[in-house]
């Protein structure tokens, strides 16, 4: 009994890490720009998809995954170059419909290059999986949960310790004042972008032992990034991370102690619960309509 | 004067004309239709079956054709949409005036184009799955893969063989996987086999262990079949074997690929299957009457084409030599006699099985055609 909530809980935990990198990656653009950034998944597919590919052509695994992550910041910054920033003066809704396009664009681009082929991606470390109580933990879920938390931390860091961070957490706040007090904005958006997209490709190298990876593997991971994003609360760190976590261990208990067919419809679902007890997400800022 | 100079010449041109039609019916080709999913989602189904119409048909006229005329090919890519193919299958059989249709690499895609061909009466052979195509048994229609039906009997009487009755049953949420869990089931209740467990995965999923923990808890349960399609039953089988579950595991013939193999790994070690003799054509019997058309057959398209033959190619092979075999025994391209003859072919040897048409049957297979399969050292070995 205990057993077996114990395997859902590992089970939940796991794949609610990579829901919560991608909910952040989300956050961080939100913050910056208002915008929700729809190609995020496909950071995640370059990442995973680069990785695969380099290993293949003989690339050291730790070399493969560095260049994976470079290759999926460029892209970020491309993304943010040549499709953003030259409708700058656009509504939020017409840029996320940009990125919507854009994340369309990369999936057929990686698909010309990469063939629609599932790809495997070897362990980390050990293959043999890990038995506590009855319950077995794949090894490399200990590196996505290791390798998440080290990223929260270094983003807390990265946002309450260093200049660059507090400018894009001041954008975020006030465009027009942070531009101000001197804060170049076009480049803070540019640099949230970088940063989402190596959170995202991270996610992607991560998982991509346990779930394989595709061209269009961003499409329902990104989604259900997008749904923990929501629950958390859109543009809250925490929100995001704990929204992650919940999203998964939900749909993993939701899978085992209800029924499979129902565990996509329980994620969803939970958003219009959330959203309607608290429509600002579980951890929303909440804002006070000045009269 | 002039008039009956320009009458005359009218009355020649006239018969020079009906001249030259009569001679070119004379050498008119026998026109193939088809269309199929080349590009699109079910490009892994309609690319080689198109490469296999080609190439065959190519061998064909070389060789002289059929009835002393040449084959001729149209074919159309309705990438995987069913409503593409209801518009294409339109064109074939309108404009393109085809004498037989071979093609429809999806269920839904020969669906689509069923009630059409049955309007205008002309046979078509499809090259999809489900059981739906040929049960209830329409005129005009047939088909060359074996049904998932069949592989859920192939799979279940293995089973009982080992002496296993009482089964786990873990099945995508997709097209194919939900057909075959419902054909699994009925199958089962016939055989008296007792399905303990009925758990689903949704083809996007990432992770199955859930699923499998209940099934590993339910008591009784003596082996677990996976019926899925697409990477889902290789993460499975890898969950599968993290979970450390020992019991007797069987896939689906969904997953009966080279690729399978290189996604699942060593976890797929011991699992069986139910597959084509194509996977395993050095290690069919002597007397096995299939092992030339196999071993032939995946040669020429090795050769040809460069790339790893696929059981899916082999489905249009079947369907195309059926459908010479049906013409050359009528004798000419009239559509009702090459479907009474489609109708009467009695043990064609194909490369998917052995073939023995009738009037209730427009598939002409047996469960007998899948060969079971174990992953053993990271290849197949034919059990049984």
């Amino acid at each position: 009994m205990f057993a077996e909530f114990l395997q859902y809980l590992f089970t939940g935990i796991t794949i609610g890490a990579t829901y919560a990198l991608i909910a952040l990656g989300f956050t961080l653009i939100y913050n910056a720009s208002h915008v929700i950034n729809f190609a995020q998944g496909e950071f995640l597919m370059i990442g995973g998809m680069a990785t695969v590919s380099l290993t293949a052509m003989g690339v050291p695994m730790v070399l493969a995954i560095i260049l994976a992550v470079l290759l999926a910041g460029v892209l970020g910054i491309l993304l943010q170059r040549f499709a953003i920033a030259p409708a700058k003066q656009a509504d939020v809704v017409t840029l996320i419909i940009i990125t919507i396009g854009a994340s369309i664009f990369i999936r057929g681009l990686a698909q010309l290059v990469w063939g629609k082929e599932y790809h495997v991606m070897q362990n980390f470390s050990s293959d043999e999986p890990i038995r506590i109580f009855g319950a077995v933990l794949n090894s490399q879920s200990l590196w996505v949960l290791g390798i998440g938390a080290i990223l929260v931390v270094g983003l807390v860091l990265f946002f309450t310790r260093t200049l660059i961070g507090k400018a894009i957490l001041a954008t975020s706040m006030n465009k027009e004042a942070a531009r101000l007090v001197g804060i170049r904005t076009q480049l803070v958006l540019m640099l949230a972008f970088l940063v989402s997209a190596v959170l995202g490709s991270v996610a992607g190298i991560v998982v991509a032992p346990i779930t394989f990876t595709s061209y269009d593997i961003g499409i329902m991971l990104g989604l259900k990034g997008f749904v923990a994003a929501a629950i958390g609360g859109l543009g809250s760190g925490i929100g995001a991370v704990v929204g992650g976590l919940l999203l998964g261990v939900v749909e993993a208990m939701a899978a085992g102690y209800i029924s499979s067919d129902y565990k996509d419809a329980v994620a969803f679902s939970m958003i219009l619960v959330v959203l309607f007890f608290m429509p600002r997400g579980l951890f929303g800022a909440k804002v006070v309509e000045r009269v | 004067m002039l008039k009956t100079i320009l009458r005359r010449t009218g009355k020649f041109a006239a018969i020079a004309a009906a001249g030259l039609v009569m001679s070119a019916q004379a050498a008119e080709p026998i026109k193939i239709g088809s269309f199929l999913s080349v590009t699109g989602p079910a490009s892994f189904l309609g690319d080689p079956e198109l490469k296999t119409l080609e190439m065959y048909v190519e061998k064909i006229n070389e060789e002289g054709g059929v009835l002393g005329r040449q084959l001729e090919l149209i074919h159309y890519d309705d990438v995987g949409n069913a409503s593409n193919a209801r518009n294409f299958a339109s064109r074939l059989i309108r404009s393109d005036r085809v004498d037989i249709i071979v093609g429809g690499s999806t269920t839904g895609a020969t669906m689509a184009a069923v009630p059409l061909v049955e309007q205008a009466k002309i046979p078509f052979i499809s090259l999809a799955g489900a059981v739906v195509i040929t049960t209830p048994v329409k005129e005009w229609v047939f088909k060359t893969p074996q049904s998932d039906r069949m592989a859920a009997e192939r799979i279940l009487a293995d089973m009982k063989d080992r002496g296993i009755t009482k089964i786990g049953l873990i099945s995508g949420t997709g097209g194919f996987g939900s057909s075959g869990r419902t054909q699994t089931l009925e199958v089962a209740e016939k055989m008296g086999i007792e399905v303990l467990a009925d758990e689903t995965y949704s083809g996007s999923d990432t992770d199955m262990t859930a699923q499998l923990t209940n099934i590993r808890n339910t008591d009784g349960v003596e082996a677990v079949l996976n019926f899925g399609f697409g990477q889902g039953p290789a993460i499975v089988t890898r969950n599968y074997d993290q979970l450390g579950i020992e019991l007797p595991f069987y896939q689906s013939h969904g997953v009966a690929s080279d690729s399978f193999l290189e996604l699942a790994g060593d976890a797929a070690e011991g699992l069986r299957l139910p597959a084509s003799p194509l996977l395993v054509p050095d290690s069919l019997p002597e007397d096995d009457p299939q092992k030339d058309v196999v071993q032939s057959y995946k040669a020429e398209y090795e050769a040809r084409w460069d790339s790893k033959v696929s059981t899916f190619g082999a489905y249009a092979y079947d369907g195309l030599m059926l459908a010479v075999q049906a013409i050359e025994a009528a004798g000419s391209t009239d559509k009702e006699a090459v479907r009474e003859a489609l109708e009467n072919i009695q043990g064609y040897v194909g490369v998917t099985g052995v073939y023995n048409m009738s009037p209730e049957d427009h598939n002409g297979l047996e469960a007998d055609s899948f060969r079971m399969l174990e992953v053993q050292n990271g290849d197949w070995k034919l059990v049984n």
